[in-house]
């Protein structure tokens, strides 16, 4: 008998996490002189600042035996004590005093990890900390800039991070998951567009000529009060590696140049996505969504900062539902579409940082 | 970083072996489970001595990105207890039990600026760091302290790759290493990073407290294996179990008595942890205390040591002609 190989590749189910890169561990207002412990990358930490103000982050566990240091206390200066036995740490998590002897065991150290503050977010590196290098970290700008204002809130989502980053680079899923504020037939019958290089993927979708849906005649009316006409609308989506999503959003008066480059007569946001994972089966979903206009408005900032928490919930069940369906069923595989082509490409570009780094491309 | 200290043990292949300086070989390792090795790492390995298998550590001089070739380098000692010179009789094509590197000397990325100093043979702890900080672009200086230039591993490649960055002392050449000077100098939110003999070591950590540095930017590791004297037969006493030892040279005294049949307790065996700790009850001799554990004021009352490093002696000199008189060290204690 012959077998014929019918799939020519596996597209993976539960992907594995690159540990060479930076991740978002917590926005930078969460941490403070209280000690937080936040999983990334199936790695607990304890992160907290120091009385300089400076962010630090530190394996979870003391030395000794390894109860929880996020439990313990903070010292002065940039120090902390294991709730156990007493024994303190500084920031570089080096043991600086073993309460019951005279001498500090020079092997007693907790990893410290590199940390960066950028982008309203704190970055950490779990990989090997020679390669660490902050210009790497994703560009997420408008999180800070001037000609943008915005907020925006963490979801834990108990699903894996890559179903995430799926979810972000097929928009089509709009018109059946958010059919009430986002969602809208044209998104399935325009065309779009995929280019990608080393480190990121784009994915570009225009409607011409449109209705705009609730959640954008609203946007609209904050500008151009009163607007009820036809809109051009985009989705622009940028990724980069390994799992951040900014997508540039908006609609403009329909045939007022916006395709061409003249946004003036529409309303722009950015929705700024960065997904950390915490074990294989969950991730830290860290997202905002900026505007470049209207920019004094607190309440339109808190309007959309509800809006699309309320839009992000239904993907947040869809994604638990979805992530509860794979594992029901295991020797299920996934089928590929046409609209999946932005979403396996970021697959491809992390499955190259995980082959660079010697790990499996499958989570455990 | 005790995630990093599981003891993965595998089989490994000598690849290639060398002379690098008087008394140093270096041997290149093919492990069969090769795992990267971090700066600051070392591998333990089995070797053996009159037939019995003994443990012994040896710092990572350098390796491939993968791990799949691993360098150390042995000094012969003269004093050896015969590991390293089952170590130089190793051959291309020998095979040795090793674990994947275990890490007790991390390199701290991101530290302002660095000295890295190295003493004689403790250079190998100290290559691996020193190549990484250059990589990477930091502020540091590589301080090589040696007796002779011909003791000295690794020295023109060394200074190929350091250049300015490398400042050599060599005794016998009349440009001998000045702790003072050195710890003087440093730049009080540097990090140090030191390997040597224990004279050495003690001298830099005294200097550092003295200059009110800050502690835990004074990074050493030790193997527990150099003293202030030399090792020389003693005997040992515990009258609570009526025991009585003999403590050669090429034995601890944690070793003796475990040959002697004494149950005892222990962890590290290089003398940081503190918990093969016996209560010393009367001393013929001196005490040549090895241990990082104990503080100073702790070593001069000498009513305990760490038996698994820290040895009796006759003289305060080390000398035979200032041996005590009527024989050898005797050390009475009790364990626990």
């Amino acid at each position: 008998m012959t077998i014929i190989q019918t799939k020519s590749s596996t597209t993976n189910k539960v992907l594995n996490y690159p540990l060479n890169t930076w991740y978002v561990a917590a926005w930078d207002h969460e941490v403070t002189r209280t000690l937080i412990s936040r999983t990334v990358a199936d790695k607990p930490l304890a992160i907290y600042r120091t009385e300089d103000g400076r962010p630090v982050a530190l394996a979870d566990a003391c030395w000794h035996r390894l109860a929880p240091l996020s439990q313990g206390k903070l010292l002065a200066k940039d120090e902390i004590q294991c709730p156990y036995h007493g024994i303190v740490y500084n920031s570089a998590g080096r043991c600086v005093s073993m309460p019951a002897q005279e001498t500090i065991n020079p092997s007693a150290t907790v990893p410290s990890y590199p940390v960066v503050e950028r982008h309203r977010f704190l970055w950490v590196w779990l990989g090997d900390a020679t390669l660490a290098n902050p210009d790497t970290i994703p560009d997420m700008h408008q999180m800070d800039h001037p000609d943008w204002a915005g907020d925006g809130l963490t979801i834990p989502v108990t699903c894996n991070y890559q179903l995430v980053l799926d979810n972000l680079m097929d928009l089509t899923h709009e018109e059946f998951v958010h059919g009430s504020s986002i969602g809208q037939a044209e998104l399935s019958e325009s065309d779009f567009e995929v280019t990608h290089d080393d480190t990121t993927v784009t994915v570009s979708r225009w409607m011409h000529n449109i209705d705009a849906p609730p959640f954008w005649l609203k946007n609209m009316r904050d500008k151009f009060s009163g607007y009820s006409g036809k809109v051009d609308r985009w989705q622009i989506i940028h990724f980069e590696a390994p799992s951040t999503i900014n997508i540039d959003v908006g609609v403009a008066k329909a045939g007022t140049g916006a395709p061409e480059g003249d946004r003036s007569q529409g309303v722009n946001g950015y929705v700024m996505n960065t997904i950390t994972p915490e074990t294989a089966r969950s991730a830290h979903y860290f997202w905002a969504f900026m505007r470049n206009y209207r920019l004094e408005s607190q309440l339109i900032t808190s309007q959309l900062r509800a809006g699309v928490s309320g839009v992000f919930k239904e993907d947040e069940d869809m994604l638990m539902a979805q992530q509860a369906a794979i594992d029901a069923n295991p020797d299920y595989e996934f089928y590929n579409l046409n609209i999946d082509a932005g979403g396996l490409w970021v697959r491809r570009l992390i499955e190259r940082m995980l082959e660079a780094e010697g790990r499996m491309a499958t989570a455990k | 970083m005790a995630a990093t200290n599981i003891e993965v043990w595998q089989q490994a292949t000598v690849i290639e072996t060398a002379a690098v300086a008087t008394n140093i070989q270096r041997i290149v390792l093919a492990p069969a489970s090769p795992k990267r090795a971090e700066p600051g790492s070392h591998l333990d390995l089995f070797v053996t001595i009159d037939g019995e298998r003994r443990k012994r550590s040896y710092s990572v001089v350098d390796s491939t990105e993968d791990g799949s070739r691993v360098a150390i380098s042995v000094l012969r000692a003269p004093l050896s207890r015969g590991g390293s010179i089952f170590m130089h009789g190793l051959q291309p094509g020998d095979t040795l039990e090793v674990t994947q590197p275990l890490q007790n000397f991390p390199l701290r990325v991101g530290a302002p600026s660095y000295v890295l100093l190295a003493g004689g043979i403790g250079v190998t702890a100290i290559v691996n760091m020193a190549r990484v900080l250059k990589n990477l672009g930091a502020n540091y200086t590589f301080v090589y302290a040696a007796r002779s230039r011909e003791r000295m591993a690794y020295l023109p490649e060394l200074l190929a790759l350091h250049g300015d960055n490398l400042q050599v002392h060599i005794d016998d050449e009349g440009t001998a290493l000045s702790v003072a000077d050195l710890v003087g100098s440093i730049d009080p939110s540097a990090e140090l990073y030191m390997c040597g003999p224990i004279r050495l070591m003690d001298a830099v950590r005294r200097a550092w407290t003295e200059r009110e540095l800050n502690h835990p930017n004074l990074r050493f590791e030790t193997f527990g294996n150099s003293g202030w004297y030399d090792p020389e037969e003693f005997l040992v006493r515990i009258p609570r179990l009526g025991v009585e030892a003999r403590v050669p040279a090429g034995r601890s005294l944690l070793e003796a008595l475990e040959d002697a049949g004494v149950e005892m307790m222990f962890d590290c065996r290089k003398g940081e942890c503190g918990l093969c700790e016996v209560t010393v009850l009367a001393l013929h001799g001196a005490i040549d205390n090895r241990d990082v554990f104990y503080s100073e004021r702790q070593q001069q009352a000498a009513a305990k040591m760490c038996c698994c490093v820290s040895r009796a002696v006759t003289s305060r000199t080390g000398l035979e002609a200032d041996a005590a008189a009527g024989g050898p060290a005797i050390v009475t204690i009790d364990v626990s």
